[in-house]
């Protein structure tokens, strides 16, 4: 048995071909199969939403995607500041981290009606939702990473009589890049879950606003086609992240 | 007459325990003249590696006195005195290898960094790997590595050079090889070394002077003076049956004392 590495070619064209076969099996077996177009439409139908109605969809990607963003970069902003601030100050983590964890355990389902009845029916909740999904896993990561130099690395920088500042930049910090990039690799899709949610219950602009009119007006291919979208949405956030890491963090 | 490099009375060392401080060696008196090649030789446990430490400033002592070079060790580690090399070669592998060389005059106190004369390329040349500067160290072997670390200790020119177990994850032919290139790097330095082992061999083929530690408690078990068998310029064969004996006598000192 040949168990040794695909060529380059096969391990191109290998993923193409199984992702294209169950599209086409989506395309004929399942309208055969008897499945009904208003549960599953087919692929053909949702491609023709996004010709028909291009203008409809993209209309309602950029809130969503604006709000993701926005909730992306100042949750992980805020988690990585106060991991910073935890790491250098016990007392303050000891008194504090407690309450971060419990604030984890609530389901952001039931955080986001409190956030649109605090922040209105604008963007600005859906960000707050996006930002407060981010936050937890790279506060933790981050809290992880800072922390992940040897005792050996800590003498060495106390050897050469290190300054905290020094010590922060030059250790600390790059040592918390991988496991950094790690929680911004989930967050990027969370991000786009986290608006989608915040649009649900109170909005009528953006994916999920558009998800959820399609669901009630019977109309599965636009749904179909949204779906697509905000899956599309957090490939983009995700190659961005991938493609960041690549460029910070070189040795691996 | 300079002072010692190494000077302790009634040294107590160890850790700060949970409860009440854990003593690992107790009642240490140990003179080393400047310049000297130690080998500190003992079992793990014995507290070696601690007693590097105290020296370094990175443990205060728990009792006693010790006086690095006249100073306190808190005063040469702040004044760029020692350099230290340990047993895993703690470069930073986001750094290239010149960049892990030059660590020592980008950090610490601006006024004493900038003196240094960044010698990075006539040390990596000096450890035969100038060819290899700008390579990352998960690209370099154990054996590099370990020479690139020894590299960054010499660059602040220390006074002082302290090395815990440097070669202890190496092979034994790249470890002697790095033996010699080590002693070629003392001559041509003029630095005191403190050179922590669990090797016998090793210790006897460095050491001018070798000290073995036993453990419970940590204490000095023999004292030798190997200059009158290696000579001035501290080269031996691992053969010579003086050596081999100088050897020998280490082993049943280990043995006695556990």
């Amino acid at each position: 048995m040949n168990r040794g590495p695909l060529s380059p070619f096969a391990q191109t064209m290998l993923p193409i071909l199984g992702a294209g076969s169950l599209i086409l099996a989506w395309q004929f077996l399942l309208p055969l199969a008897g499945v009904p177009a208003y549960v599953v439409p087919t692929p053909t139908a949702i491609a023709g939403v996004f010709a028909r109605n291009g203008s409809l969809l993209l209309s309602n990607l950029w809130p969503t995607a604006i709000e993701a963003l926005s909730g992306f970069v100042l949750g992980n902003l805020a988690a990585v500041l106060l991991a910073i601030v935890f790491v250098h100050s016990r007392t303050l983590q000891a008194a504090y981290f407690p309450v971060v964890l419990f604030f984890n355990t609530i389901p952001v389902l039931a955080l986001a009606p409190v956030v649109i009845l605090i922040f209105g029916l604008g963007m600005l909740p859906k960000i707050v939702i996006a930002a407060v999904i981010c936050f937890f896993p790279t506060l933790i990561n981050m809290i992880r990473g800072l922390e992940s130099a040897s005792a050996s690395e800590h003498e060495l920088f106390r050897v050469l009589s290190a300054t905290r500042w020094e010590i922060f930049w030059r250790l600390r910090l790059p040592r918390a890049l991988p496991m950094l990039f790690a929680s911004l690799r989930i967050a990027s899709a969370t991000a786009v879950i986290g608006a989608i949610v915040g649009e649900w219950i109170g909005s009528d602009k953006g994916l999920g606003a558009l998800i959820i009119q399609a669901t009630f007006n019977y109309q599965s291919d636009r749904l179909y086609a949204a779906i697509v979208l905000s899956s599309l949405l957090s490939i983009g956030f995700f190659t961005t992240v991938v493609a960041a890491e690549r460029w910070s963090v070189r040795y691996r | 007459m300079a002072a010692p490099a190494i000077e302790t009375s009634g040294l107590d060392v160890g850790y700060p325990g949970r409860r009440s401080p854990v003593t690992v060696i107790s009642g240490l008196d140990l003179t080393v003249a400047a310049g000297t090649f130690l080998s500190i030789l003992g079992p793990s446990g014995c507290g070696k590696s601690t007693f590097l430490r105290v020296v370094a400033d990175l443990l205060a002592p728990l009792a006693g006195t010790i006086r690095v070079m006249g100073e306190t060790p808190s005063a040469v580690r702040s004044g760029r005195g020692v350099g230290f090399v340990f047993q895993d070669s703690t470069l930073l592998p986001w750094r290239t290898a010149r960049e892990n060389v030059r660590l020592p005059i980008q950090v610490g106190r601006r006024s004493l960094s900038r003196m240094i004369d960044d010698r990075s390329d006539e040390l990596l040349e000096l450890v035969g790997l100038s060819a290899l500067s700008e390579r990352l160290p998960h690209q370099l072997s154990g054996g590099q590595r370990q020479r690139l670390a020894i590299a960054r200790a010499l660059l602040g020119e220390p006074r002082l050079l302290l090395m815990d177990e440097p070669f202890g994850a190496l092979d034994e032919i790249t470890r002697d090889r790095l033996n010699d290139e080590l002693l070629n790097l003392w001559q041509r330095t003029g630095t005191t070394v403190l050179f922590v082992t669990h090797s016998i061999a090793e210790a006897v083929y460095l050491g001018q002077r070798v000290i073995v530690l036993a453990t419970h408690p940590g204490r000095i078990v023999a004292d030798h003076d190997l200059r009158p068998l290696k000579g001035p310029d501290n080269r031996c064969s691992r053969e010579d049956p003086a050596i081999v004996a100088a050897m020998a006598r280490m082993r049943s000192a280990l043995g006695a004392a556990s």
